[in-house]
């Protein structure tokens, strides 16, 4: 029975479901709603990769998200590039960018780089809000290009645009997967434990904190890039710090530093909030005790709650087995 | 030159109250190494007690900044109580999410119990006073004075008084102030209590100058952390001195540089000094 629920299974259910989804819900709003929670998982993700897994919590986060956005929609308006290489360049500019950020930021530790990132996150603010002949201020971009066509597929209908950003998404999961367990993944895990030990351990922490760094502003960037694409409307406040205590809160009740975990907690707010439109200013009454329990009882967020139990349950199982067996024998 | 001087005077006033947000700031960090982003919601929380107390109840003006001294200190005790303090054990990162967390709540609360317009805030301090060839609004007069005078009064209490005594051996060391036998919840407790009433009285004064609305905290709590990381994190005569610093360079920038970007100023400054002193310019400082 239990071989049926394997990991590898699910994955392919939970694969299938997303494809085979959009026919079921005939539903073009739902639509919207599944793409755009898809463009948001995949900047938690990048989170994700920072905070949870090498331990520095950045909240610049929404800045590079907003770079990715920008940087494609000046790419395609004003200097009217080709789709596609916009959509390629985009990441890369909100890669040298986080470079350079990181390369500053990443001297702090703990608090004051969270206070150091809070602080450049504001500062992207600032700049695009103010920098009126570049970004069109408070006005923002309008008539972002959607996806190019690839030969005979197109990519106007809402569907096809689901299907885009799905496909994406499930590159960049794969990519993170990828990334935690090779020698990387686990380095930064090292350097999330104790940096201390990561660099008595002949660890560059400096490097690999930079390298996570930048890859986290590289699936923001992917994700800004994929929002001004599907919205084709993008304004400054995209950057500003309701976005990024969004992706947190997402991130946080999800699980912090679990694969699964940015892609549940995502969708299940998302989806939540979607059937909550009525509290739409207020939402935060219920997401923000929410967070500050689910840090208090279960600081690995739903994800992290289901494997503790998972493992709690496996150890008694095998307990179970081994006593029987002890009695058996 | 009299413009020059003007600015002078609107840095001392704009500086006096991001010291008082900051030392409230300073002084939770001091003792519990917790950068509490919820500072900001407590500071908003402040402006609208003082409001409400005197559109609602009529009370006068400096009375209703008691009330919201009280008012904002309880709150910010019971966030000791009920979320640091079951998080004094865990990770950093943590008890930040935390913060943030309450943050969000305490602003979208009021934003539903107040709206989410902008209000003023009636002063009965509103006249004009000529002094020495300077017009000033008797408003701002009166922010220095208070905030100067609650700033001394800090000061004799952490240093003169057995209680602000405790306080400062806490911010030392922990462990070592519980052997001595100090109560370290109470005093934890206190020192929040302390806080929220500082940044309810910051709130309060500048309030009738700026505007009360549920995201007036942003801003301020930006510039606060922005402060106590100049005048080294925990440290009290560093966060007063780095809220006039900042104060001082945000009138000046304005008025010579670019009225548009003098909120960039306080960040850029702080990438400036985090550039090269990744600690803070005095790092380690004690209260």
């Amino acid at each position: 029975m239990s071989s049926i629920f394997t990991k590898k299974n699910t994955v392919i259910a939970l694969i299938v479901l997303a494809f085979v989804i959009p026919f079921v819900l005939q539903n073009q709003y739902y639509l919207h709603v599944l793409t755009l929670a898809c463009i948001w998982s995949i900047a938690v993700y990048g989170l994700n990769l920072l905070a949870g897994f090498t331990g520095y919590l950045s909240l610049a986060h929404a800045g590079f998200f907003a770079i990715g956005a920008y940087s494609l929609g000046l790419l395609t308006v004003k200097a009217e590039l080709s789709f596609w290489l916009a959509f390629l360049v985009a990441p890369i500019i909100t890669m040298i960018i986080g470079t350079f950020v990181g390369i500053i930021a990443l001297r702090t530790k703990e608090h004051f780089f969270a206070i150091y990132t809070l602080c450049v996150g504001y500062i992207i603010y600032l700049i695009i809000d103010k920098w009126d002949s570049l970004t069109g201020g408070v006005r923002g971009l309008i008539g972002i290009p959607s996806p190019a066509n690839i030969g005979p597929i197109s990519f106007d209908t809402p569907l096809s645009q689901y299907y885009f950003v799905l496909v994406v998404t499930l590159l960049c999961i794969l990519m993170v997967y990828r990334i935690v367990h090779s020698l990387t993944g686990r380095t930064f895990i090292a350097i999330r434990n104790s940096e201390e030990l990561a660099l008595s351990l002949g660890i560059s922490t400096a490097k690999n904190k930079l390298l996570s760094f930048v890859l986290s502003t590289f699936f923001a960037g992917v994700a800004g890039a994929l929002y001004g694409s599907f919205i084709r409307f993008i304004g400054p406040e995209i950057s500003y710090t309701t976005i990024m205590f969004d992706f947190l809160t997402y991130l946080i009740v999800g699980g912090i530093g679990t694969l699964s975990g940015p892609i549940v907690g995502t969708f299940l707010i998302v989806l939540l909030s979607q059937n909550l439109q009525f509290l739409q200013d207020y939402r935060m009454l219920i997401f923000g005790p929410l967070l500050t329990l689910l840090i208090i009882f279960s600081p690995r967020g739903i994800v992290g709650f289901v494997l503790t139990k998972y493992h709690q349950h496996q150890r008694k199982t095998s307990a179970v087995l081994k006593d029987a067996r002890a009695k058996e024998g | 030159m009299e413009l020059l001087i003007q600015q002078l005077f609107n840095g001392l006033t704009i500086g006096s109250v991001y010291a008082l947000v900051a030392l409230g700031l300073t002084l939770v960090y001091g003792i519990l190494h917790i950068p509490n982003f919820a500072h900001g919601a407590l500071y908003m929380v402040g402006g609208y007690v003082t409001l409400l107390m005197m559109t609602n109840f009529g009370v006068h003006y400096l009375l209703a900044i008691l009330v919201s001294m009280a008012v904002v200190g309880v709150l910010s005790v019971l966030m000791e109580r009920f979320i640091f303090y079951p998080l004094r054990h865990s990770p950093p990162i943590q008890d930040k999410v935390a913060a943030i967390g309450i943050l969000l709540f305490l602003e979208a609360l009021a934003q539903l119990l107040w709206g989410a317009d902008y209000r003023t805030m009636p002063t009965p301090y509103g006249q004009v006073v000529n002094l020495f060839g300077l017009t000033l609004t008797m408003q701002r007069i009166i922010i220095v004075i208070t905030a100067i005078a609650v700033m001394i009064a800090l000061y004799a209490f952490l240093k003169k008084t057995f209680i602000g005594a405790t306080i400062i051996a806490m911010a030392q060391n922990r462990e070592g102030a519980n052997l001595v036998g100090i109560n370290t919840n109470k005093v934890a407790m206190l020192t929040f209590f302390i806080a929220g009433a500082l940044a309810a009285i910051g709130a309060s004064l500048t309030s009738p100058i700026n505007l009360v609305f549920p995201g007036m905290g942003h801003l301020v709590i930006l510039k606060a952390f922005v402060i106590i990381i100049i005048g080294g994190m925990g440290s009290v005569p560093g966060a007063i001195l780095g809220g006039y610093i900042l104060g001082f360079t945000e009138s000046l920038g304005a008025t010579y540089l670019a009225n548009d970007y003098k909120d960039i100023i306080a960040f850029l400054l702080l990438v400036l000094i985090l550039t090269i002193k990744p600690n803070g310019i005095f790092a380690k400082g004690g209260v």
